[in-house]
């Protein structure tokens, strides 16, 4: 594998971080099933890119996609806990709709953004090479977004949200408001997941309406492949987990596209995804202590 | 844990560097989605840099790679094209060849099976491209298309079409039928599939609504053309296609390229810039060959009769 691929998988795998991290609050915290990332990670790439080639600073399309990401999380959230829609449907739902509403946004299917200012620009005057520079930044962002993450989960407020998922009868009867707390969860989640999509939108030179396809098997392949090799004992743990099996992720697709000895090609690369899963999920044994605990089974290691 | 970490150490273990390659030339080929169309295009490549002196396997390193649909794939593809650094990199339609433009300034790329190079920001001139990009764009006569359609079927006055709104090519050929069919009379009605599974009902909704129907070069619809097809022979509704390759799918005429000429032209501008040649100064190509293609069997379940004089002209009659 050459440095540029080593470095691109890098690169990707920490954009996907940010999914992970959005559906490690969804799929983890609040035990919500959650496809809308399929819509709203294509719908932070349309949002940020149709900004950008009209003109607006890309920093404030960047946030505008965070902005629209949190609206397509409330409306799954929404559906959810007013309409009564079961959280699976309702999310897809959300994401059928959100197909739609990109084509509005960007008004074609691809909006290319090769020669137009970035938030990756200002990168270009820097004494070090793009590909190189880009993973550092963006290692940068995702360890800010990570550790904000952590802060939250830990405050009182993200307290609430952790029982609201864990157990929302018993948290309604500690008085917590566990509508709230799912829209808010469902809206943190996906301004992640649109934030992964504008950067990569921007890092990848185009938004295309096609951009969703398969975003929430990546994120749940990066969420339980990353408890499986880093063990989700702490908050501080989960999510660092979620960062390093999105690039693990990554890694082993960069490794899949340059397997030629074993034969392997990127049509192999959904079924390697699986197996993966299923390796991540069998693995490690029964130490995820999120999961049941089977009555007979292997030893505790 | 154990069987996990050593797949780990596998995993590190192949991150090492390539060994340096000989002096033999290399062309990497990304495509978006394999389908009949675009593998046609790639083998038209391959063949034409055999013709050029540049065979596969023998004096060429010929490395290929799908995307299977998805543009994240794309991207890492093209990463993985750009570490390698081959001679020339050439990228099968539109998403393809942005994630290979975002990524190097240096490589050459020719794209191929693009519709619009300057709305996908690939050149900015078609004339003189100026960078390291050039290419073949298989934006389709569409007047032409119309013309014929109304030598075969006077009677056509609602045409309908069936395409993927999510497709930038497809988007700009519509746009196209829309101004051109109506210059001989034609109204345009148009279903939409989103995916290969809704092109069935897409065209049956045509269904009492057109007098024909005319399918562009849409990687999905192109992909589920028999279910076009089976609705069309069903409410015999003539049906016509832009690119050759569907007629003997069932389609009654297409007045167009086929894609194995497409990458054929494509394959000798990679010879060229082989041999030397700079992409920035080789202005993007039009698709240079159409021939008619028919197939009366198609056209006599459609209850259609194609004109004699029509059929004299066709390069190839399906009967």
């Amino acid at each position: 594998m050459s440095s540029f691929a080593f470095l691109g998988a890098i690169e990707t795998g920490l954009l996907f971080g940010l999914v992970a991290l959005g559906v490690f609050l969804s799929f983890r915290v609040l035990e919500f099933p959650d496809l809308t990332v399929d819509g709203s990670f294509p719908l932070g790439a349309a949002v940020s890119a149709s900004l950008i080639v009209s003109g607006v600073n890309p920093y404030l399309a960047t946030l505008a996609a965070i902005g629209a990401g949190a609206l397509a999380g409330l409306m799954t959230a929404w559906l959810n806990v007013r309409l009564k829609i079961l959280h699976l449907l309702a999310s897809i739902l959300t994401m059928i709709a959100l197909y739609s509403i990109n084509l509005r946004i960007m008004g074609r299917p691809n909006i290319a953004l090769l020669g137009d200012d970035t938030v990756f620009t200002v990168l270009q005057n820097l004494p070090i090479a793009m590909h190189i520079a880009t993973p550092i930044v963006l290692a940068v962002v995702v360890l800010v977004v990570k550790i904000a993450l952590d802060f939250f989960l830990s405050s009182q407020l993200g307290l609430a949200m952790r029982a609201t998922g864990i157990n929302d009868r018993m948290a309604r009867a500690q008085g917590v408001n566990t509508k709230f707390h799912i829209l808010l969860g469902m809206a943190i989640s996906n301004a992640l997941v649109a934030l992964a999509g504008a950067l990569f939108a921007q890092s990848q030179g185009f938004a295309d309406v096609t951009l969703g396809v398969g975003v929430i098997v990546v994120g749940l392949a990066a969420v339980i492949g990353g408890e499986a090799i880093v063990p989700p004992r702490t908050v501080f743990l989960a999510t660092l987990g979620c960062v390093i099996g999105s690039i693990l992720y990554r890694l082993a697709m960069a490794l899949a596209l340059n397997a030629d000895f074993i034969g392997l090609k990127t049509q192999d690369l959904n079924l390697i995804t699986a197996v993966l899963v299923t390796l991540a999920m069998v693995l490690p044994g029964m130490r995820n202590p999120l999961r049941p605990r089977r009555a007979k089974g292997p030893p505790h290691d | 844990m154990k069987a996990l970490r050593l797949g780990l150490l596998a995993l590190m273990a192949s991150i090492m560097p390539l060994a340096a390659q000989g002096a033999e030339k290399s062309v990497a080929i990304t495509q978006i989605v394999a389908h009949p169309a675009l593998d046609a295009c790639r083998k038209g490549i391959k063949d034409a840099l055999a013709d050029a002196g540049y065979v596969a396997g023998k004096n060429l390193k010929w490395t290929y790679e799908s995307a299977q649909g998805s543009p994240t794939t794309a991207a890492q593809v093209a990463q993985k094209f750009i570490g390698e650094a081959p001679d020339v990199i050439v990228a099968i339609a539109t998403p393809s060849a942005q994630s290979v433009a975002a990524n190097t300034k240096t490589i050459p790329l020719v794209f191929s099976a693009v519709t619009d190079p300057v709305g996908a920001k690939l050149v900015s001139n078609m004339e003189h491209p100026g960078k390291n990009i050039t290419g073949v764009t298989d934006l389709s006569p569409i007047g032409a298309h119309m013309r014929l359609i109304k030598r075969i079927v006077p009677t056509v006055k609602r045409l309908g079409i069936v395409y993927n709104p999510g497709e930038a090519n497809s988007v700009s050929l519509v746009n196209l039928v829309k101004s051109e069919a109506p210059k001989i009379g034609m109204s345009v009605v148009e279903a939409a599939a989103y995916k290969s599974s809704d092109v069935l009902d897409a065209t049956r909704s045509l269904v009492g609504k057109v007098d024909a129907i005319y399918i562009p070069t849409d990687n999905t619809v192109v992909s589920a053309f028999e279910g076009v097809v089976k609705v069309a022979e069903e409410a015999k509704i003539p049906l016509f296609a832009a690119d050759t390759d569907s007629v003997k799918r069932g389609a009654i005429a297409a007045a167009g390229f086929n894609y194995y000429d497409v990458g054929r032209q494509t394959g000798a501008m990679v010879a060229r810039i082989l041999n030397g040649e700079k992409p920035g100064d080789m202005a993007v190509e039009g698709v240079s060959k159409t021939e008619l293609y028919l197939n009366l069997r198609a056209a006599a379940k459609m209850g259609v009769t194609v004109p004699t004089d029509i059929v004299k002209e066709a390069k190839d009659v399906i009967r």
